[in-house]
């Protein structure tokens, strides 16, 4: 364990770093909230004042979110203060917090899906007129706000046809009100291109310079460090620092927020993949688990496991463990094909808008488009997911919201949920078994929960996302169709993940990897599909897969290879408009603190 | 180095700001918000051209009359529904308020109008209590709902052998009469229904808290109270009903209303309500009771002499086809 310069000083950790005199915009004070037996936080302190971006920072489940929900009125704190501008409150209702200049994003909250998006962005402030909503005003200024997020759609159509990033913008336009003197957001970016980060940046910049106090919460550290001027970093439900962002270096600030240090990426990598597919080895433990899981006809357990260190022959030698060919819908998908071998992991790069998740999701059948998918040469003919799943198939989704986890239920049905129909021998599965299996994914991502039988709902959002991971990880697949299998889970756990892939991968399962980090789909990837507005316009092969390359297909500029003229393209656009470097996916290994 | 840049061809339509709706998309969109209205506008247009000669201004007149004041059940359900709920006692207090109608007219018509009225917000208003700050069921509170309201019932009339007629020259009298006051009522009452739908923070606050309840919760929207509102309000409706229906009947009849909550349910889920809740419209009940109401006029015209388990299975099989339609024009969409 590192002993950091403040390592639990119960004195005044709030007093470090902020000068005398600043008073602070909003403050909690040895705040400790526990459900049941679960101690969400200890001792947690924040000092945020006006006119500063601060991070808020800490492993999934180390209590962010609950203490933003004190400081809202969402929960009442079991000991200790919250004050705003230097008196001390206690709201008792979100809609009191919002009346005292709190703006706030949580991280869990849905729009109306049927509700148009202009009625979405006023709901419960509608702008009035003799008493009755005014519907052109409502629209007209719906559709101003929501250009400065760079968002210009029809805002008199419901939300759902808006896609994800889309509806994240306006969720955040929703919350943020330009008269809000401490915004809180939660976890705003999880589901934002690079493109529309700087976009919310532009924003939380506009609101820091007028004076407003910004508590922004993240797991991307590029994020942190080019926005953020203060930090403060939550282990355990206790706050174990607070400082300034830019004088704590990055290493420093994970083994603070793990209490450990993490495995120093090698040579300048910034992912914890394997640096090429030849140090890819199967987890050592896994042999036990092959017991476990469910050994179906197309299992990864039933065929001779790849060895790990022979590189050469699964592309060349047999078939394609899954083979996409035509790939095409009405709209946005044009002639995909992709070939995914045993024990390879394929990225699929693109733009927003390119048709990654569209793709995946059509080769799961979840997406109507017409197109062959084979799994093992063998053609799946029936294409809706059920089939799908029984060919070999497991899809994590972007949208995990929607697509996710089934909050009632325990970690321990969440997990095996999918894999329950093979598990089970005549109809009665074995309690012993699906408790062996859980426990085993529960130890190797870190699911943080009380026991398997707590509700899902009350774990943290990054937990939920493990708990949805290890779900498709359970059912044994061949095929692992993974889109942002890391958003919003922290960076222990996201090492954690990025293991796992190479792992699986040599145990031979073929991975679709889509991700909008660009050093996620450079080091884990063997080779990389990049597609641009629905067809594939580039293949990268081995060593073309390297950053200039890639960020050169992503744009557009297919012709001229090498490194682009104007410094990064904008991730997220290709009729790119200036709005500052893009952060999510630059290949730097240090703090860029900016 | 190399890299195989393919050919890209014409792009396909994606909207860059993430607007996934395609032209086509947006039709049909608006084709089902519109879905009930056609197959109405269709279903008469049909009637008419089958046999000119019956399609009449006595039809419509009867139709519109005698079932206005039931629509004011469907209308105060739309709201339930919007919010994920259901309410289960309107047809209870239905028949409730027409006999309280009844009993209070012989002190005054002011008492034949107020009685029902306070008595039906207060039961839908425990009743929404119950849902809102008990966190109970909806499903069972109003089932619990309308066994309890039958039971006053019988205690009012002595197990149904009193009868209370409303006074001969009352203008209470008036209310229920003919054609055009019922349905003038009811008119009205539904376009002030649209406007708390469409055009108040109200509305909006019950569609939200049936997107997702969790969330309007965290968004500060007024939860709970809006809860117990929407019972409050679909009890109210349903007195008001009854009261409507005392009326035009002139008494208090105990044995009507069984099973009008569900013909309710069934109009609003008609008129494109989600049973689920999260999206609601007026307009579409309007259009969810017209047409039942034209459904069973031509089945009872043309069916009738062939007894009443003919015209309820043409009923059930015509409620079938609509909701069929509605799932397979949703289906389209999602191709
Ligand atoms: N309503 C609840 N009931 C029981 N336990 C809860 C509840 N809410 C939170 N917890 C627990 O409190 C702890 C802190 O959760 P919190 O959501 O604050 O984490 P977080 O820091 O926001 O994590 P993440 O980065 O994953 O969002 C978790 O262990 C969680 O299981
Ligand atoms: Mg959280």
């Amino acid at each position: 364990m590192p002993t950091s310069p403040d390592e639990p000083d119960p004195s005044a950790p709030s007093a470090v770093g902020a000068p005398a005199g600043a008073p602070a915009a909003l403050e909690a004070r040895r705040v400790v909230k526990s459900f049941g037996g679960v101690h969400a936080l200890r001792a947690a302190d924040l000092l945020v004042r006006p006119g500063e971006v601060h991070a808020l920072m800490g492993e999934n489940g180390a209590g962010k979110s609950t203490l933003i929900k004190l400081l809202t009125g969402v929960y009442r704190p079991d000991d200790g203060v919250i004050a705003l501008h230097g008196t001390e409150r206690a709201f008792r209702t979100p809609l009191e917090a919002q009346t005292a200049g709190i703006s706030t994003i949580y991280q869990e909250v849905n729009l109306v899906p049927m509700m148009s998006v202009a009625r979405n962005l006023f709901l419960g402030r509608e702008p009035r007129r003799y008493g009755l909503v005014d519907l052109r005003t409502m629209n007209r200024l719906a559709s101003e706000i929501l250009e400065r997020y760079g968002v210009r759609v029809d805002v008199t159509a419901p939300v759902h046809t808006l896609g994800l990033g889309a509806r994240q913008m306006v969720a955040l336009a929703r919350a943020v009100r330009t008269d809000a003197r401490v915004v809180i957001m939660d976890e705003p970016t999880s589901s934002l291109e690079p493109r529309e980060v700087q976009t919310l940046f532009d924003v939380i910049r506009t609101l820091r310079d007028q004076g407003s106090a910004v508590v922004f919460v993240s797991h991307r550290l590029d994020e942190l460090y080019e926005i953020c001027d203060r930090v403060t970093v939550l282990r355990d439900g206790r706050t174990v620092h607070s400082g300034a962002m830019a004088a704590l270096p990055r290493m420093e600030l994970i083994s603070l927020m793990l209490g450990r240090d993490l495995v120093a990426a090698q040579d300048g990598r910034v992912t914890a993949f394997a640096p090429d597919r030849s140090q890819r080895r199967p987890a050592p433990d896994d042999a036990a688990l092959a017991e476990l899981l469910p050994a179906g006809r197309r299992g990864r357990w039933a065929r001779q496991a790849i060895p790990g260190d022979s590189d050469s022959n699964a592309t060349d030698s047999g078939r394609a463990a899954l083979s996409v060919s035509g790939l095409t819908d009405r709209h946005r998908l044009r002639d995909v094909s992709l070939d995914v071998a045993p024990g390879e992991v394929v990225g699929l790069g693109g733009l927003l808008g390119a048709g990654r998740s569209e793709t995946a999701q059509a080769v799961l059948g979840a997406h109507p488009a017409a197109g062959t998918v084979s799994v093992d040469g063998k053609r799946i003919r029936r294409r809706n997911p059920q089939a799908a799943v029984r060919a070999g198939i497991a899809m994590l989704a972007e949208d995990r919201k929607a697509e996710g986890v089934i909050p009632g239920l325990s970690v321990r049905e969440n997990i095996v949920l999918a894999a329950l129909p093979r598990l089970s021998r005549a109809g009665i599965v074995s309690t012993a078994r699906q408790d062996r299996i859980v426990e085993f994914f529960m130890n190797r991502l870190r699911i943080k929960a009380s026991g398997p039988e707590q509700k899902v709902q009350d774990l943290s959002g990054g937990n939920q996302q493990k708990v949805l991971l290890a779900r498709w990880m359970c059912l044994n697949p061949r095929v692992l169709l993974l889109d942002e299998p890391t958003r919003g889970i922290d960076v222990g756990a996201k090492a954690e993940v990025q293991g796992i892939i190479d792992q699986l991968a040599a145990e031979g399962v073929g991975v679709l990897l889509i991700s909008s980090e660009l050093d996620e789909l450079i080091e884990g990837s063997d080779r990389v599909v990049v597609l641009r507005t629905g067809s594939v316009a580039a293949r990268l092969d081995g060593d073309e897969v390297t950053a200039p390359n890639l960020l050169a297909a992503l744009a557009g500029d297919g012709s001229g290879l090498g490194e682009p003229e104007t410094g990064e393209p904008e991730l997220g656009e290709s009729e790119s408009e200036s709005a500052g470097p893009e952060s999510g996916g630059a290949d730097e290994g240090e703090g860029n603190a900016s | 180095m190399s890299v195989r840049t393919s050919q890209v061809p014409a792009a396909p339509r994606v909207s860059p700001e993430g607007l996934l709706e395609t032209p086509r998309e947006r039709w049909i969109r608006r084709a089902e918000r519109r879905g009930p209205l056609v197959v109405l506008v269709a279903v008469c247009a049909a009637a008419t051209i089958a046999s000119p000669s019956d399609a009449s201004w006595s039809d419509v007149s009867t139709i519109l009359g005698n079932n206005a004041f039931v629509w004011l059940l469907a209308l105060g359900m739309t709201f339930v529904i919007t919010t994920g709920g259901i309410d289960l006692s309107v047809g209870s207090l239905y028949a409730l308020g027409g006999v309280l109608a009844a009993r209070g007219s012989s002190s005054g018509p002011w008492l034949a109008i107020l009685l029902p009225l306070v008595v039906c917000a207060a039961w839908g208003a425990v009743q929404g209590i119950l849902v809102a700050y008990g966190g109970m069921a909806p499903f069972i509170v109003t089932l619990a709902g309308l066994l309890g309201a039958r039971g006053l019932l019988q205690a009012l009339t002595n197990q149904g052998s009193t009868t209370y007629l409303v006074p001969a020259h009352s203008w209470f009298r008036h209310l229920g009469a003919g054609t055009w006051v019922p349905v003038g009522i009811v008119a009205a009452l539904f376009a002030i229904g649209w406007v708390l739908m469409e055009r108040t923070g109200y509305g909006a606050t019950l569609t939200a808290i049936g997107g997702n309840q969790d969330s309007a919760v965290l968004l500060g929207l007024p939860v709970a109270r809006a809860k117990v509102l929407v019972y409050l309000l679909s009890g109210t409706l349903a007195g008001a009903a009854g009261a409507l229906g005392g009326a035009r009947l002139g008494s208090g009849v105990t044995t009507i209303g069984v099973g009008y909550e569900l013909t309710a349910i069934a109009a609003v889920v008609i008129g494109g309500t989600l049973l689920t809740g999260g999206y609601g419209t007026v307009g579409g009940t309007v259009c969810g009771v017209l047409l039942l109401a034209v459904i069973h006029h031509l089945i009872d015209r043309y069916l009738s002499q062939y007894g009443s388990a003919m015209t309820d299975a043409v009923n059930g099989a015509f409620l079938a086809v609509v909701v069929l339609a509605q799932a397979l024009l949703e289906r389209s969409r999602r191709r």
